[in-house]
């Protein structure tokens, strides 16, 4: 009987310091970072136009796309495919991505198309592409937009970011930065 | 593609250069010498006397599980209504409701048993109340619970005849004011800086640029990321768990919740070498571990930088490795490396999607489930290697020609089966449960459940036989990740893998355990030229090797069905 008294009061306690102090101290704490703890936002002229780390459907001729998502970018949830690699359904869904992306970006031979440009992410919200990804959208995105490749060239390369310290992990493109600077661009 | 696998190299190193001194520190801990954090011995004294536990009370290995197993009862009980109920409980500013009861019993057990393996999504499937009430607190007593159960075994080890295991509550209770809660408290700071949401407000809704409705789900996450990263426990505060960007928002938070997968299963191999002082005995299990573990993340990485050879096919650029179900910011080399390390340890979160990768990496994760005990779960992946190394004193005896001795204990017939049943269970329960669900997906696909048995499954063929394998080789191994394809919310997967969870959990703590407090009740022969060296590389091989057959003898059939035979499929 003892046993149980103490299980009980003990519970009490850690639930006290696990659940509610140390919740509320990460949360008093994270009022002082970026964003407050609410998550860093992007805005434009005042509105706001997304989260910084969240991913954002693209799928207009005048904007860079985005990587297709299992959650179609609404992040009220988040999933990946689950497909496995030699799910021949799976692996149609991809070659109607490479034709539609192809169809999308005339001029495109199909050796340059990024197999991450037709794959899905982990959590559908993914907020990057890979700076391939990037570069091989600028001719669609210059032709239909009427501006100069090489300057929308150069636009991308002001977004790649490199890799951690330089050394660590991959370059990567975050896409609501970069349209937000192709908007600004007029 | 240089800076990814540099990536993973350094990464991996940190978590062993950082292990060593907090194993240094574990051992101080438990031995209760003066360290660092003793400025929470104020807080500890109040805990102790509100609850009236008198820490220096010793305990028997009986009186030590009995302790343990009332506790995790209460804990479950709780739990469960809990979870029922939680749409009636505040903190739930997008109103999801409450859970099924199936749900709810899989989700307390899950949770409870340190596994975590989610048959909800975050998003909607909790509220923020039981996200911080159950999850999170059952996310930091459930490792205590095994770090408590190590710290018993080493205990143990440490006397050379005692019946004092320790006192299961003063330990349960430093696990977590010692190592758990600064360490969670330090890394969920990190990651709020990183953009990890802390907050209490609910779903935002808004408009992108291109002009679509959306919403983002948030919360106060960023404490309950790092228990779930740090305390092996693996479940999320969103469903795409750490391959959300906002639950993982960049490299350096990638790096950081790596190593905090792997840093206290690898500290509590060097405090057992501290704690006992038998620093070469550590030593030599820390590089069977490392061996087998290097050997598994250079092959996943090999294998998902290589990429998928069916998209290889479509003559596309595949530069990037197989990037289906990875994030960009992490890479499929970082991927693969997390998937390792979240497999060796029992920690079962991802920052990628198991099910999307590639046949053989995705064979390499139940394998180094089956075997679970590559630095293992908090506290829990060194008694399932304490298992293999009976089973292997055992055997180097019977090679031999003498009564085989640990530490200076005769190991005779009782421990012996009782290490056996420990590892045979794990055996029964994968199979067991695997061959059921396959019986019911063939045979009954339109049984009337919420999800009808021919629904299960996300994939075709041998890869669908692979998922279900996965879930009940995941439960077995407390570990949480899944083949998440699987539908498994239902009642069949609900209640199979709870039970699972439960005997998978509490077996192979009571095992070593018991096992521990029997042998440290022995006479103790002291050792001498013809003593079987446990220290030794050569028992560490030997320990390998035992390893390595066990796990092949029993588990090589399903995985032949599974992960072998997709592979040879796309050759």
């Amino acid at each position: 009987m003892k046993i149980f008294l103490v299980s009980i009061k003990l519970t009490l306690i850690l639930i006290i310091i696990c659940a509610g102090l140390f919740p509320l101290t990460v949360a008093l704490v994270g009022k002082l970072a970026p964003g407050r703890g609410k998550g860093e936002i992007i805005t434009v002229k005042g509105k706001v136009v997304g989260y910084a780390n969240v991913g954002q459907k693209f799928t207009a001729d005048k904007y860079f796309w985005s990587r297709p998502s299992a959650v179609d970018y609404n992040a009220a949830g988040s999933a990946g495919s689950n497909k496995g690699p030699t799910n021949p359904r799976y692996l149609e869904t991809v070659e109607d991505r490479i034709d539609s992306f192809l169809v999308h970006n005339p001029g495109i031979k199909r050796g340059e198309v990024p197999a991450e440009l037709v794959t899905a992410s982990g959590s559908g919200l993914d907020p990057d592409i890979s700076p391939a990804s990037a570069y091989v959208q600028v001719k669609r995105v210059a032709a239909v937009r009427g501006l100069s490749e090489a300057k929308l060239k150069s636009l991308v390369d002001a977004h790649v970011e490199k890799p951690l310290l330089g050394i660590l992990g991959p370059s990567k493109v975050n896409v609501l930065k970069l349209n937000v600077a192709l908007e600004e661009l007029r | 593609m240089n800076t990814e696998l540099f990536g993973v190299i350094i990464t991996f190193f940190l978590s062993v250069l950082l292990a060593f001194p907090l194993g240094k520190y574990i051992a101080k801990v438990f031995k209760g010498e003066r360290t660092i954090t003793d400025f929470m011995n104020p807080l500890e004294r109040l805990i102790f006397r509100f609850s009236g536990v008198d820490p220096a009370e010793g305990m028997n290995w009986k009186q030590f599980l009995k302790a343990m197993l009332s506790i995790n009862m209460l804990w479950f009980v709780y739990a469960f209504f809990a979870l029922i109920f939680q749409n009636k409980l505040p903190l739930n500013p997008d109103g999801n409701p409450g859970q099924t009861p199936d749900l709810a019993f899989n989700t307390a057990i899950s949770f409870l048993v340190n596994c975590n393996l989610q048959h909800y999504s975050g998003e909607t499937g909790l509220t923020y109340f039981t996200q911080l009430f159950v999850v999170t607190f059952l996310q930091f007593v459930s490792a205590a619970t095994g770090i408590a159960a190590l710290v018993a075994v080493f205990n143990g080890l440490k006397d050379k005849n005692t019946d004092n295991l320790g006192n299961f509550w003063a330990i349960l209770v430093r696990s977590i004011t010692r190592i758990l809660l600064p360490l969670s408290l330090v890394m969920g700071i990190i990651l709020a800086f990183n953009g990890t949401p802390s907050g209490f407000d609910g779903k935002d809704t808004i408009t992108t640029l291109q002009g679509d409705t959306v919403q983002v789900s948030r919360g106060p996450a960023a404490g309950m990321i790092a228990i779930k990263q740090l305390g092996t426990n693996g479940g999320g505060w969103f469903g795409a768990n750490s391959a959300h960007p906002l639950e993982n928002p960049n490299y350096f938070t990638n790096i950081i919740e790596t190593i905090a997968i792997i840093l206290t299963p690898m500290a509590l191999v060097f405090a057992l070498g501290f704690y006992i002082n038998r620093k070469k005995l550590a030593y030599v299990i820390f590089g069977v571990m490392t061996f087998l573990c290097v050997l598994f993340i250079g092959l996943n990485v090999y294998f998902e930088t290589k990429g998928n050879p069916a998209i290889d096919k479509m003559g596309i650029a595949q530069h990037i490795g197989s990037m289906e179900g990875k994030e960009i910011r992490f890479g499929s080399a970082a991927t693969a490396l997390w998937s390792v390390v979240t497999t060796s340890s029992s920690n079962g979160s991802v920052n990628g999607m198991h099910d999307s990768l590639t046949p053989l990496s995705g064979g390499i994760l139940l394998l180094d489930m089956m075997i679970n005990a590559l630095y293992g779960g908090v506290g829990v992946g060194l008694l399932n290697y304490y298992i293999f190394i009976i089973i292997a004193v055992f055997i180097s005896g019977l090679m031999v020609g003498r009564t085989p001795e640990f530490m200076g204990h005769k190991v005779e017939a009782r421990e012996v089966k009782i290490a056996t049943l420990v590892w045979l269970l794990t055996a029964f329960l994968v199979k067991a449960g695997t061959a059921m669900a396959a019986y019911m997906a063939a045979h009954h696909p339109d049984l009337a459940w919420s999800v009808n048995p021919s629904a299960w499954l996300n994939n075709p063929s041998y890869h669908g036989f692979s998922e279900m394998l996965y879930e009940f080789t995941s439960a077995n191994a407390n570990n949480g990740s899944g083949f998440e394809g699987l539908s498994d919310n239902n009642i069949f997967w609900n209640v199979t893998t709870g039970f699972v969870l439960i005997l998978a959990r509490y077996i192979p703590i009571i095992g070593p355990v018991a096992i521990a407090g029997l042998l440290a009740n022995k006479k103790f022969i002291p050792e001498s030229p013809g003593t079987l060296r446990t220290d030794s590389i050569t028992f560490g091989a030997m320990t390998l090797a035992i390893i390595v057959v066990v796990n092949a003898l029993s588990f090589f059939p399903a995985l032949a069905l599974g992960p072998l035979a997709e592979y040879f499929s796309i050759k």
